[in-house]
C-alpha cells in the first residue's frame, strides 16, 4: 500500500487501476493526477493548464472519460481507473496508440495521451464512429502541434482496424 | 504541488444526512460532478473544511417519466440527460443544452443541478488568488469593489448554466429540500440579479430535482461562445414556439449568460397570435436588447452579445416556426 501525504485525514481508499487492484493512504483533498504522478510515479497522465480546459489529464473511469485534474482520488473508490500507462500489453501498442504513430497524430506527444484516452472512451462506446463524433469526442484535447487532421485520421484508422 | 484547501469528503446516502451535516458544519459545501467548484478551489474562492458529496444519494439520481412529463434528479450527469432517448425526443432543447456544456470527460462529472446552481462567473471573479489579490479583490469576493461597474452597488457576474434557460422554456419548476422540509417552486424563482447571492437557497438547503410538464412545446436551444469546442455561453438562448399553419400560438424565450441570472424573456405575449415577419423580428429584437444587460464581465465586447443574443432568438423562432434561416438578416 502507498501512502499518499502524511496527513491525519489521510483514508485507505481501494480501487482498480490498469486491471490492478491498488489501495492507497491518501487525503480526501487530493487530487487524482497528483496521487498518480507523485505518488504512484505514473507520470504519462500529463498536466497542462490544471483547470479543465485542456484535456491532457484525461483518463478514463468506468470506462468513460474524465479529467483527472478535476477529479479527486477518493471519487475513484471502489472505480475501474485507467490510465496511458495500462495500454501498452507486452511492449504491444494498442491500436489507438499504433495509429498515432502511424499517422503521425503525435509531435511533440505532450497532448497524446489524453487524447488517446479521450478516443478510447469514444470507440468502447461507439465503435465506429464518423469525423463528426471523432470531433466531438476530442473537443476538450487541445492540441497546440498537428492541427488535429492527423489525430483525427488515427482515431478513424484504429477504429477501422487499419494495422 | 498541493494548491487546494485541505478538506474531508462527506458521502450522505441520504438528503436528511446531507442536510444535517451541512447544519453541523458551517464551512461546508455541497457538492456534485465539481467540475467548476474543484477550478474555483483551485483559486482560492474560498476554502470548505468539509465538502459534501451529493451523488451517493440515490434519489437524487433518478429520471423518471411521470403523469406523460419527466422528473429528473438533480444529481443526473450531463452525459446522461444528453443521452436520454426520452429527453432527446420530447425535450430536444434541454438534450442540446447538456450536449453544449464542455467536452465529453466534463459532461460525465457535470450534474444537472451543478449546473443549475453554477457560480456565476466573471473576468475579475476567476482568477488565481494572486492575479485577484493583486487588482484588490472585487465586489464578490472579499473585495469591495466591482471592477465591472466601479459605481454601482452590485455585483455583475453572469450567470453562465447552458441547462437553466432550456428547462425554462419548458417551464419546469424545482423541489428543494431543507431543513424545514421540501418546498416546490418554478426554476425562475430560483435566481436573483446579483451576480454576488444569483441564487434564492439557504445555505443548508438541497436542490433535489427537476420537474418538466407533459406534452411540452416545441423548442431549441443555441449559445455564441469564443472556443467552439468548449466553453461557457457568452450569450445562450432558447426558445419554446408553438405555431399553427405558421401562427405562433405561444411563445417562451430564455437566455443564459447576459446577465446575473437566467431569466425567462417579459413580454412575450405581445408576440403571440401573429405571424413572423420582419417587423415581428424587430419587436423580438427590442424586447430582448431591453432585457440582456451583458457587462464587461468576458473578453467579449457587450454590445456583441448583446446583439448575438437577439440573433439567435431570432433565427430559433423562425427555425420552430418553420421558416428557415435564410430568412433571416444578418447581424
Amino acid at each position: 500500500m502507498e501512502r499518499d501525504q502524511r496527513s491525519p485525514r489521510a483514508k485507505i481508499r481501494a480501487f482498480r487501476l490498469n486491471g490492478r487492484a491498488r489501495e492507497i493512504l491518501v487525503a480526501d483533498s487530493r487530487l487524482l493526477i497528483d496521487t498518480l504522478r507523485e505518488t504512484l510515479g505514473l507520470t504519462g497522465t500529463k498536466h497542462g493548464c490544471d483547470g479543465g480546459e485542456c484535456g491532457a489529464c484525461t483518463v478514463l473511469i468506468d470506462g468513460r472519460p474524465r479529467l483527472a485534474c478535476l477529479t479527486r482520488t477518493e471519487e475513484c473508490e471502489g472505480h475501474d481507473v485507467e490510465t496511458i500507462e495500462g495500454f501498452a500489453e507486452q511492449g504491444r501498442m494498442s491500436r489507438l496508440q499504433r495509429a498515432f504513430h502511424e499517422r503521425l497524430g503525435t509531435q511533440c506527444g505532450y497532448c497524446t495521451p489524453g487524447m488517446i484516452l479521450a478516443a478510447e472512451g469514444l470507440l468502447r462506446r461507439d465503435p465506429a464512429p464518423d469525423a463528426a463524433a471523432i470531433r466531438a469526442a476530442l473537443a476538450g484535447n487541445l492540441c497546440r502541434c498537428t492541427g488535429y487532421v492527423k489525430i483525427i485520421e488515427a482515431v478513424a484508422d484504429a477504429a477501422r482496424g487499419v494495422p | 504541488m498541493e494548491i487546494l484547501p485541505r478538506f474531508d469528503v462527506l458521502r450522505p446516502a441520504s438528503l436528511a444526512a446531507a442536510i444535517e451535516a451541512r447544519r453541523r458544519c458551517a464551512a461546508s459545501r455541497f457538492i456534485a460532478g465539481g467540475t467548476d467548484l474543484m477550478v474555483n478551489l483551485r483559486h482560492g474562492l474560498g476554502a470548505p473544511e468539509t465538502l459534501i458529496d451529493l451523488r451517493h444519494i440515490a434519489e437524487l439520481r433518478l429520471l423518471s417519466k411521470e403523469n406523460g412529463g419527466i422528473t429528473i434528479g438533480a444529481a443526473v450527469t450531463l452525459a446522461e440527460l444528453a443521452a436520454n432517448p426520452a429527453i432527446g425526443c420530447d425535450y430536444p432543447a434541454i438534450a442540446a443544452a447538456a450536449r453544449a456544456v464542455g467536452a465529453p470527460a466534463h459532461r460525465e462529472a457535470a450534474t444537472l443541478g451543478g449546473n443549475l446552481c453554477l457560480d456565476t462567473r466573471c473576468l475579475f471573479y476567476n482568477r488565481s488568488a494572486w492575479w485577484r489579490e493583486a487588482n484588490g479583490f472585487c465586489l464578490k469576493h472579499q473585495g469591495e469593489t466591482c471592477h465591472v461597474a466601479p459605481t454601482g452597488k452590485r455585483c455583475h457576474a453572469a450567470y453562465s448554466g447552458d441547462l437553466a434557460p432550456a428547462l425554462l422554456v419548458y417551464d419546469a419548476t424545482i423541489e428543494i429540500a431543507g431543513r424545514a422540509g421540501t418546498r416546490r417552486i418554478p426554476l425562475a424563482d430560483l435566481y436573483a440579479e446579483d451576480g454576488a447571492a444569483h441564487l434564492r437557497l439557504a445555505p443548508d438547503e438541497v436542490l433535489v430535482r427537476i420537474h418538466l410538464p407533459a406534452a411540452p412545446w416545441p423548442a431549441a436551444y443555441a449559445k455564441a461562445r469564443a472556443r467552439g469546442a468548449i466553453d461557457f455561453p457568452q450569450a445562450g438562448v432558447a426558445v419554446a414556439l408553438r405555431a399553427e399553419a405558421g401562427w405562433i400560438t405561444g411563445l417562451r424565450v430564455a437566455f443564459t449568460g447576459t446577465n446575473a441570472r437566467p431569466f425567462l424573456l417579459a413580454g412575450v405575449a405581445a408576440l403571440e397570435n401573429t405571424r413572423i415577419d420582419a417587423a415581428w423580428r424587430d419587436r423580438l429584437t427590442k424586447l430582448v436588447q431591453k432585457q440582456v444587460s451583458p457587462m464587461r464581465t468576458t473578453l467579449l465586447a457587450a454590445q456583441y452579445r448583446r446583439r448575438v443574443a437577439s440573433a439567435l432568438a431570432q433565427r430559433l423562432a423562425a427555425a420552430l416556426a418553420g421558416m428557415g434561416a435564410e430568412n433571416h438578416g444578418s447581424v
